[in-house]
């Protein structure tokens, strides 16, 4: 292959909980500024692979990876990669919105503040950016000192989206961020990700076929921990190779 | 009579003998407010209060004994807060589930069950003679403090139990360290209920006198302490050195002081009440 270097890449990658197998043999190649999908029946790894890629199952008891993960093809596993560094580049948003009990403000520029930053022309340009791009500013640009917690679920889940491009990330992974809202929030959040896929690489776990269709360029799919299929999503949806990718996007099981 | 009237027999009896159980701590209690007050209120003015302690009982007031209350309360917060809450802060982010944190656990909730006179003669042997503070506020502090501080490990922890497991993560995903974590959303989140199960804390201390009396405070200490090196007495200790003279006009001083006594306490209760209640307003995950 002499295509360019892809972002985000896992190399034999097996993980375990303890003695349980959960991921199996994973070996996959995502393109930068596409939208990848990982479709799947329930419990079968599709969380667990995503979270690798920022590292959130350090904290897992238990937890063991085997093979590699690699961003711009390196290796995040190694000893001298520093986690929060990886996070500054690989921001996620969580499948419940979970904004802090803070002001909004408070929430965009949190990133920030961890990283020691208390210029406050530099804060508030930020979250002003950040805001507009994740669709929000309109609704919240005279209410940013009003608790975080105070909007709706849709608008808590573009603050969270928000939160996350405020420390300019290359890569946003989301686990099923729209499956807690409102069909016009989630409309929202689609159209969120089909603008940010110009300037990021994104990566989303969804239950919904009519979601991956939409928002997504590629799709894989997982079952049992293992990758079954990973391809074009026009060509994963309308001719897909395995039988059980077959059953699973037509709605026979899962 | 038939089985069914058998049970509603018994049901109704239940249910009779469970309001007398209710009612009976709640009558003894307010038959011992009663009592008290309509001994000591005469006797509450402001020379009461501002007066120092004297053999003759109507002469004698609490001016010392409630500024030592004051400074033992401020020094014990002082002292216990930090360590209760960081030691709280450590067992439930930092220790791994080891057989050493378990073991750590399981003393820590004994230890809320220690008797106080305990406390009291280990503060005696450790700071009135090994560390050679002799009978002051700052021996009697650390005393209360290590009294309390089991009180206080747990209800720290039990606040930072309930701040979910997505703030933190969410906090994580963004780069923060643990320290950071715990610093910047889990503690503000969780400092209403810290707070109250230190306040709480605080107003068991407030009424100990057996460890206080076992390191050596006094219940005649002719002038107010002026820092924490100074000899000491506090309301609990004054009230038992007067319910124990013969004279009645003594007995009409104690009621007083247990009026007083009773005022800090409930005012500490009303706090952390209010704290608790203003908290479960603000934060609705
Ligand atoms: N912390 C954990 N400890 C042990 N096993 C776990 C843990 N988290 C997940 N698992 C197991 O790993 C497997 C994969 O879980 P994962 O959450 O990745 O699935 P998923 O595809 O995201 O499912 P869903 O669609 O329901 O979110 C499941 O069998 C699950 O029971
Ligand atoms: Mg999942």
């Amino acid at each position: 292959m002499s295509k360019k270097q892809p972002k985000l890449e896992a190399r034999d990658l097996n993980a375990y909980y303890g003695d349980f197998h959960a991921l199996k043999n994973i070996n996959i190649a995502m393109e930068e500024k596409n939208v990848t999908a990982f479709i799947g029946p329930s419990g079968c790894g599709k969380s667990t692979f995503l979270r690798l890629f920022n590292r959130m199952n350090d904290y897992i008891d238990g937890f063991k990876v085997e093979g590699n993960i690699l961003l711009d093809g390196n290796d995040i596993y190694q000893k001298d990669v520093r986690v929060d560094e990886l996070r500054k580049q690989v921001g996620m948003v969580f499948q419940k919105p979970n904004p802090f009990p803070k002001t909004i403000f408070e929430n965009v520029v949190y990133g920030l503040r961890i990283q020691g930053i208390k210029n406050k022309a530099v804060l508030e340009e930020t979250a002003e950016r950040s805001l507009r791009d994740a669709a929000l500013w309109d609704e919240v640009k005279d209410n940013l000192n009003k608790s975080a917690l105070a909007l709706s679920g849709g608008q808590q889940q573009r603050l969270c989206i928000a939160r996350a491009l405020a420390i300019s990330p290359s890569v946003i992974l989301m686990d099923e961020p729209a499956s807690a809202l409102d069909p016009i929030s989630t409309a929202k959040i689609e159209e969120l990700i089909y603008e940010l896929k110009n300037d990021y690489t994104i990566v989303i776990v969804t239950h919904n076929m009519q979601q991956a269709g939409r928002v997504s360029d590629y799709t894989a799919f997982f079952y049992m921990g293992e990758l079954v299929e990973f391809n074009k999503t026009k060509t994963m949806f309308t001719s897909p190779k395995d039988e059980r990718t077959q059953n699973y996007i037509t709605g026979r099981f899962g | 009579m038939t089985n069914s009237e058998k049970n509603r027999l018994k049901d109704k009896a239940f249910q009779v003998f469970g309001i007398f159980c209710t009612f009976i701590g709640l009558v003894v209690l307010g038959i011992f407010l009663f009592d008290i007050i309509l001994e000591g209120a005469k006797r509450i003015d402001w020379d009461f209060l501002v007066s120092l302690p004297s053999r003759r009982a109507s002469r004698a007031g609490i001016l010392t004994a409630w500024v030592g209350t004051i400074w033992i309360l401020l020094l014990t917060t002082i002292i216990a807060f930090p360590l209760g809450v960081s030691a709280g802060v450590y067992l439930e982010e930092y220790a791994k589930k080891t057989k050493l944190a378990n073991f750590l656990e399981i003393n820590i909730s004994n230890l809320a069950g220690v008797p106080s006179i305990i406390y009291g003669l280990l503060g005696l042997e450790i700071f009135v003679r090994q560390m050679r503070l002799g009978s002051s506020l700052l021996a009697g502090a650390l005393t209360l403090s290590l009294l309390i501080l089991p009180i206080i490990i747990v209800t720290t922890r039990e606040a930072i139990k309930a701040v979910p497991r997505s703030i933190r993560d969410g906090s994580f995903a963004l780069g923060a360290s643990k320290w950071q974590t715990v610093w910047h959303q889990v503690l503000p989140a969780s400092f209403g209920g810290i707070l109250t199960g230190i306040i709480l804390a605080l107003s068991r201390a407030v009424g100990e006198a057996a460890p206080l009396i076992v390191i050596g405070a006094l219940a005649y200490v002719p002038f107010t302490p002026s820092s924490p090196l100074d000899e000491f007495t506090v309301l609990p200790i004054q009230i038992f050195n007067w319910t124990s003279r013969p004279q009645e006009a003594f007995l009409t001083n104690a009621a007083a002081a247990i009026i007083i006594l009773l005022i800090i306490t409930f005012m500490l209760n009303g706090i952390a009440v209010y704290l608790r209640n203003r908290q479960q307003k603000k934060i609705k995950w």
